[in-house]
């Protein structure tokens, strides 16, 4: 029978909710990491049992941790051993080191600050980790300062896809409230070559060459807080989702507006209809219909709070543009959290699961495609990522 | 032997029993040398402690000597005679910081 499971990363560690296929009771597992914030954990579409995690602290910087019993045990990649005498420590796996080589040609080293003015590059954290669709080992990661790396290594050595941030629009990148952070990666598993990345605040890029060049893909998005407001680049895009059996359509939550592009990204176009606010973190695609998607609206930048304290998520069976609330089990009244990018996720089962994770530690399932809804966990550490894998 | 003590999420990242560990250091015996030795023999603590590529401490680090602050100071510095001895640790804190 299959099963399900949940991995969630807090801000004080990480927990694995899993239930059979019925999704009606659930174990939860953990804490691992307690105490470190838990950006991201994404297990491998090639090999479940293989999960990767992004454990980040203001004091200790990042670590990568790898299992590879499905959650079980963890270890740091390529740390686990001693060196042999006269080596150095390996220590690669937490090493981020922009490529600034002539060979690559020296990409761009400084970028837009909030004071107006250039600033160099500087590793802050991983956001996000894309494990390849065909190899365990190989893993892209998304980090702050904004750049896309890879490993090949199963996440003992890391190197930068450079071309990113060498195309030429880097001085224009800026931060957002949350960083300048590379938070999307969404590959293709029709053409291995192409890979879509979204970051705030620079917009969306694709690459259809494996990561060698990008070009931005922000063409009709429309962003007020900008001074040019269809600017080529300088949008704060909050996700990015697309259904596997339509590669060609992309779902955008932006920071203001739901949008979709049945070009890859090349046109895109807003589809918020009659949401209450078009402001939000994370869009989803059911894993049956590729037409049925949701977000959960926020109330504004300035709040980060569901509208009129109804924790609601809403559903638009029609690509967009039509929408309607989904609220049965979610609070309907005094519910002030929010719902971060990295935080929702489906499974693949029929029905279709969905799952979201809040900032006031809750997450909460549906088993049926968002009709009903229950946590599976309520007094965790603010939810930072939900990642879902459905086991034969 | 100088001992380092380190805090304790450290501890558990290095799967660490105990406060302390135990090092050989060649002389002279500086935080630049007690930090290599902790590295090579902890291949995981490497970046946490110093930045990867710059070697600097990261600012939330903290070094702590007989009582005294170290983080200001050359990391080639000599460290005390204690230090050296064993009988003093080389303190790794994590500083105060949040609420």
């Amino acid at each position: 029978m299959s099963s399900v499971r949940v991995l969630v990363g807090t801000r004080k560690g990480a927990f694995i909710l899993e239930s059979d296929g019925k999704r009606e009771n659930w174990s939860v597992n953990g804490p691992h990491f307690m105490g470190w914030e838990m950006y991201h954990l994404k297990g491998s579409p090639a090999d479940p049992n293989r999960i990767y995690a992004s454990q980040t602290s203001g004091w200790f910087g990042q670590i990568i941790q790898r299992s590879s019993d499905g959650g079980k045990t963890w270890e740091t990649p390529g740390g686990e051993a001693l060196p042999k005498p006269g080596e150095m420590p390996a220590g690669g796996s937490n090493k981020f080191v922009y490529d600034t080589t002539a060979e690559t040609g020296k990409p761009l080293t400084t970028h837009q600050f909030y004071d107006g003015k250039q600033h160099p590059w500087e590793f802050k954290r991983v956001w996000h980790l894309e494990p390849s669709l065909t190899d365990p080992d190989t893993v892209y990661a998304g980090i702050e300062d904004a750049a896309i790396f890879k490993t090949t290594d199963g996440g003992k050595n890391w190197h930068e896809l450079p071309g990113l941030r060498g195309h030429g629009t880097g001085p224009k990148w800026q931060p957002g409230a949350g960083g300048m952070c590379l938070h999307t990666i969404i590959l293709d598993r029709s053409n291995p070559k192409r890979i879509v990345i979204a970051i705030s605040a620079a917009g969306a890029f694709r690459t259809d060459d494996g990561g060698a060049t990008w070009k931005p893909i922000n063409k009709g998005l429309v962003s007020n807080y900008i001074p040019d407001k269809t600017a080529e680049v300088g949008h704060c895009v909050h996700h990015i989702a697309m259904h596997p059996s339509r590669p060609n359509t992309l779902f955008m939550q932006k920071h203001w507006d739901v949008m979709r592009s049945d070009d890859a990204g090349d046109n895109w176009r807003e589809v918020s209809g009659n949401l209450p606010t078009d402001f939000g973190f994370v869009i989803d695609v059911h894993a049956h219909e590729p037409e049925t998607i949701y977000v959960v609206p926020i109330k504004s930048d300035g709040e980060h709070v569901p509208p009129e304290g109804k924790l609601r998520v809403y559903r638009s069976r029609t690509g967009g543009n039509e929408w309607e609330p989904l609220t049965k089990g979610l609070p309907q009244r005094d519910c002030y959290v929010n719902v971060l990018r990295d935080a929702m996720a489906v499974d693949s089962l029929d029905k279709c699961g969905v799952y979201f994770g809040t900032t006031g530690g809750q997450v909460f399932a549906s088993a049926d495609a968002g009709d009903n809804w229950k946590p599976i966990a309520q007094y965790l550490p603010a939810v930072l990522s939900v990642e879902v894998q459905t086991l034969a | 032997m100088i001992r380092v003590a380190l805090p304790a999420h450290l501890r558990t990242l290095a799967k660490i029993d105990g406060s302390e560990v135990t090092l050989e250091v060649s002389a002279p015996v500086t935080q630049r040398s007690v930090l290599d030795a902790l590295e090579a023999r902890y291949p995981m603590l490497c970046g946490t402690v110093r930045e990867h590529v710059t070697q600097q401490r990261r600012p939330f680090v903290r070094f702590f000597v007989c009582s005294e602050d170290w983080s200001h100071e050359s990391p080639d510095a000599p460290l005390p005679d204690a230090v050296v001895s064993g009988a003093e640790p080389f303190y790794v804190v994590g500083a105060i910081a949040g609420g």
